[in-house]
This record gives C-alpha cells, sequence and structure tokens, in this order.
C-alpha cells in the first residue's frame, strides 16, 4: 500500500533525519510506529500523507510514485488517506461539526446527506454536546477527538495517526485505541505513531521502530 | 402545569440540529473592506468612461445626420451680374436635380433676419454685397451626387458655391472618435487596474489562509475546489464593490442633468439638448452601468480564480 525504498529526506541544508528507510505497510494491517522524540516518527507520517517529497529513494503510495504525484491523482490519492496531526490542526473559524465534515464537503457532498453520520461519529467519540464548539474553547483531548473523527469520516484505506492518545486520560486513550482496532478490523489499514509503551504493552500489534532517522526493528 | 408544558421535557434528549456549514474561506481573513473601496472607486471611474462615451457618440450621430442632411448653396453678387438671375437659374438646376427633397432660396428679408443678430436691424443691406443662399433638403431615400451638382453649379451660374458642410462633419466625426476611443482606453486601464488589486488581494488571503488551504489539500481537496471557495468569495465582494460604484455613478449622472435642469431652466435645458442631448443616461447609460457593473464583478472573480490556481501550481 506504502512502499519505503531508501528513502532519505533532509529538511532544507540540514542533516538527514530519515536515512535509507524501506519498508511496507499493507493493506488492512495494523502497526504502531516508535521511537524516541526526534526520532522522525512525524517526519516518516508526512511522507505517507503525502505531504513531503523525499530527499531521494523512491516511495510509492498507492503504486504511485509519490514523487510525481501531482493535482487531481494527488488529491484522490489524499481521499484515501485519513490523517491525526499531532497538533490536530482543526479550522478555527469552523464548528467541530463543520471540521469533521470536511472531508466530505471537499467531496461535493450534499450536507444533508452526511450531516446524520458526522452527528452519530461525533456522538461516539464523546463530543456529541460540542457540534456547535469553535476548536480554540475545546480542550486538548477534545480537540483531539474531533481531528480522529475527521480522519475517520470519510472511511479511509489507510489512517495514519500521529500520538492520536497524547492528550486524553487512559480510559478514554483505551476506548480511542479500540476504535482504531475496530476500523482495522473493518478493513482500514493503521498506522498509530506512540512514544506510549504502556499502551502498546496493553493492545499488541505490531511495531515499527525507528531511532535517529533508521528503522531499528519491525517486527 | 400544563401537559404540553410538560411533553417536551420529557424527551431524552432532542436530537442535535447542528448550524449549516459556513464559508471555507473565513470573511474576515480578506482585505475585504478595502477591496470593496478599490472596486467601488474603480467602477464608478468605469461607469463615467461609459456615460461619457454613449453621451458623446449618441450626441454626435444627431448632430451628423442633422448636419449631413443639409446643403447650401450659395450665390455671391458680382459686379455687372444681375444676382436674382443667377439664383433663379441655381434654383432651376437644383429642382431639376435628382435625390433633394426641398429647394428654398432665401429672400432677401430672410437674410436681414439673419443678419440682424449681427449687424442691427433696419440697415440698408441692399447697398451691401451680402450673398445669397439658397438651402436644400437632401431626399433620405436617393442620394445626390453632390460632387456633379458643384460642378455644374460652378459652371452655369456665376459666383454659386455649394457647402455640404463636410467639413464640419468629418471634424465632429473625428472627436466623437476620438473621445470614444479614449474611454475605451480608460475603461481597459481601469478593468486593468481592478485586475490588479484582486491579484493582491487575492494572494494576500492565501498567504494567511495558508493553514486553511493545508488542511484543505490534506482532506483531499483539489486546487478547483480551493480555487472555486476564493472565486465565491471574491465575486460577493466584486459585486458589492460594483453595485456601490454603480449607483454612485447613477447618482452623478442624475445629480447633473438634476443641476443643468435648474442652473439654466427650461430654456437653457433645450439648448443643451441639442448640444448634449438630453443628458438623461436613458435606458442605453443604465444597461451601461449594468453591464459595467457585471463586467467587474466578473474580472474580481476570474482573476482572483486565476491567482489561487497560478499561486497552488507553483
Ligand atoms: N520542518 C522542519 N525543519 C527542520 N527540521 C525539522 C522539521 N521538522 C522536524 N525536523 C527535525 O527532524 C527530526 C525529526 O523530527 P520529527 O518531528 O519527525 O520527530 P518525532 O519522532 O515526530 O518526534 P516527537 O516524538 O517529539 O514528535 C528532529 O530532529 C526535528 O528537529
Ligand atoms: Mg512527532
Amino acid at each position: 500500500m506504502i512502499r519505503f525504498e531508501n528513502v532519505g529526506v533532509r529538511y532544507g541544508l540540514g542533516p538527514e533525519v530519515l536515512n535509507d528507510v524501506s519498508f511496507e505497510i499493507e493493506a488492512s494491517s495494523f502497526q504502531y510506529l516508535t521511537g524516541p522524540s526526534g526520532a522522525g516518527k512525524t517526519t516518516l507520517m508526512r511522507l505517507m500523507f503525502l505531504g513531503l517529497k523525499p530527499s531521494r529513494g523512491q516511495l510509492t503510495v498507492f503504486n504511485q510514485n509519490a514523487a510525481t504525484l501531482t493535482g487531481v491523482p494527488l488529491a484522490a490519492a489524499r481521499r484515501r488517506i485519513g490523517v491525526v496531526f499531532q497538533d490536530f490542526r482543526l479550522l478555527d473559524h469552523m464548528t467541530t461539526y463543520e471540521n469533521v465534515g470536511l472531508p466530505l464537503r471537499v467531496l461535493g457532498k450534499d450536507e444533508a446527506s452526511y450531516r446524520a453520520d458526522v452527528v452519530e461519529l461525533l456522538e461516539w467519540v464523546g463530543l456529541g454536546n460540542r457540534l456547535d464548539a469553535y476548536p480554540p474553547v475545546l480542550s486538548g483531548g477534545e480537540k483531539q477527538r474531533a481531528a480522529i473523527a475527521r480522519a475517520i469520516i470519510a472511511k479511509p484505506d489507510i489512517l495514519l495517526a500521529d500520538e492520536p492518545t497524547g492528550n486524553v486520560d487512559p480510559a478514554l486513550g483505551n476506548r480511542l485505541i479500540r476504535l482504531f482496532f475496530e476500523l482495522n478490523r473493518l478493513g482500514t489499514a493503521v498506522v498509530l505513531a506512540t512514544h506510549d509503551y504502556h499502551l502498546i504493552e496493553t493492545f499488541p500489534a505490531r511495531r515499527l521502530v525507528i531511532d535517529a532517522g533508521e528503522v531499528l526493528d519491525y517486527d | 402545569m400544563s401537559e404540553e408544558e410538560t411533553a417536551p421535557r420529557l424527551q431524552l434528549r432532542p436530537p442535535q440540529q447542528p448550524r449549516t456549514s459556513g464559508p471555507i474561506v473565513p470573511p474576515g481573513s480578506i482585505a475585504g473592506r478595502a477591496l470593496v473601496a478599490v472596486i467601488s472607486i474603480m467602477t464608478f471611474l468605469a461607469c463615467l468612461a461609459v456615460g461619457a462615451v454613449v453621451l458623446v457618440s449618441d450626441t454626435a450621430r444627431e448632430w451628423q445626420r442633422d448636419v449631413g442632411r443639409e446643403v447650401t448653396v450659395q450665390v455671391r453678387p458680382i459686379d455687372g451680374v444681375d444676382l436674382d438671375r443667377e439664383l433663379a437659374r441655381a434654383s432651376d438646376i437644383l429642382r431639376a436635380t435628382a435625390g433633394i427633397a426641398v429647394v428654398r432660396v432665401l429672400s432677401r428679408a430672410d437674410n436681414e433676419r439673419l443678419l440682424a443678430p449681427w449687424l442691427g436691424q433696419g440697415l440698408p443691406l441692399d447697398a451691401l454685397p451680402i450673398p445669397r443662399l439658397i438651402v436644400l433638403e437632401l431626399d433620405q431615400r436617393t442620394s445626390a451626387d453632390l460632387g456633379a451638382l458643384r460642378v455644374r453649379l460652378t459652371q452655369e451660374v456665376r459666383g454659386a458655391s455649394l457647402d455640404d458642410h463636410r467639413q464640419w462633419r468629418d471634424r465632429l466625426a473625428l472627436v466623437s472618435r476620438s473621445v470614444v476611443a479614449l474611454g475605451v482606453v480608460i475603461l481597459i486601464l481601469v478593468m486593468t487596474a481592478t485586475a490588479l488589486s484582486v491579484v493582491f488581494a487575492t494572494r494576500g488571503a492565501m498567504a494567511s489562509n495558508r493553514d486553511i488551504v493545508d488542511v484543505l489539500h490534506f482532506v483531499g481537496a483539489e486546487d478547483s475546489f480551493i480555487a472555486r471557495e476564493f472565486q465565491h468569495r471574491f465575486l460577493v465582494l466584486g459585486l458589492e464593490g460594483g453595485i456601490y460604484g454603480g449607483l454612485a455613478a447613477l447618482l452623478a449622472f442624475l445629480s447633473a442633468s438634476g443641476a443643468i435642469r435648474f442652473l439654466y431652466g427650461q430654456a437653457g435645458e433645450q439648448q443643451l439638448a441639442m448640444l448634449f442631448g438630453s443628458f438623461a443616461i436613458g435606458w442605453t447609460g443604465l444597461a451601461g452601468i449594468v453591464l459595467t457593473v457585471c463586467a467587474v464583478a466578473a474580472v474580481t472573480a476570474v482573476t482572483s480564480r486565476w491567482t489561487v490556481r497560478r499561486y497552488l501550481a507553483a
């Protein structure tokens, strides 16, 4: 689904923050992406959601070369990828409801056709009473859940979640992880970046471990 | 407590009805007020240019039509020649010529009347060598061969000359063509300036909404979707500015014709009407203003869309 072959990334003229990374994310797989802070997890995520082009090597996303993907095919590929950003990236001038409905709205869908789905999902993540709230007044955990809802509302083929449980209490964290496993059971590939080893122990799954820009382990 | 009052409270929870979706590009993030002001001013200027062009070309056309239909034949007195006989011969020739509807020989009394404003009344005009005039009105259907007529008159009538006011007509046409060309140039300049300010405003809006554009991209929006959102905002701004400018121009035209009526009264109005048409903008002028407003709004929308597409492609 997403294949890395000797991929290297540097920001500007700086040192390589990823070097010679090679692995493949299979369809319908579930894996944690772990490693110490600054190891390059977010950078790897950015490559996968087509927000960054590799400096060298070959990155293949849905059988297309990511380096040359532009325009309509790029947009089409991104529609198959759901992303939970480490910093959420909710749009401050839109309500929670509008933010979550955005991926469907940009598909050109009529609001009436998705309103019930969005409301139901928001109820499910515990934001049923915050539909009309704007992100600046949401708590960190509420923003996180809104970001997760936005990532999965369009039923993507792969979900990339960067520290999705970083801001919520353990009980809610566990609930969200179960949501990710449930999604995976329905066929969505999931890559979950975290350095919460307790979480990994509680819900064991395959691990992709990186450190200092290199893949240490992909068991 | 009545039943009506308690009934709704007994429901578990009314289903949440979220507000319908607002704009994707936040209205406040565009330098909207400033742009609307610029667009209003530009529309106002464009409408003035259009109004001036319509006014001048209408008036010029009317003038040309009136002037072009009249031809004057002048017979100068020459010593030893009977002026009245020459005049009669000239009028015979004219009456025999095809394409002339009316031949009117001005009498000596007519001459006196025409000259009175300049020379005063009661002058012994007979003593002065005043040329006599024959006024012709051309038939509108068949065109007379004025060249041949001129040759024949000068050959057969001593002291005769024919003036078809061609010089006047040509000069008039030149002036009106120049004014129209000038108006078109001004229109082009104004539209260009409008487009440029929209380009700057759009670039500014794109830069300050970079985060939003990024997020839209990541959730799978195509460039055309994003461009459409911006284009929509700018179309609204363009229409708003255009309507203000168009209304201002309308007011300007109305107050100009009102002022003329007030300053010169009925008689003055008639003179001015002769000079400038009625100076009322009329339906053509109104249509011109509406068209200009639409053109400005369209230029605004198209320019912003084009700018967004280029910005996203870069
Ligand atoms: N935009 C950028 N420009 C320059 N350097 C960057 C940029 N983003 C990240 N880096 C650097 O790349 C390295 C990897 O960063 P990255 O964000 O991928 O780490 P991470 O594994 O996600 O860390 P964390 O667990 O703290 O989120 C870091 O050394 C960081 O300083
Ligand atoms: Mg990170």
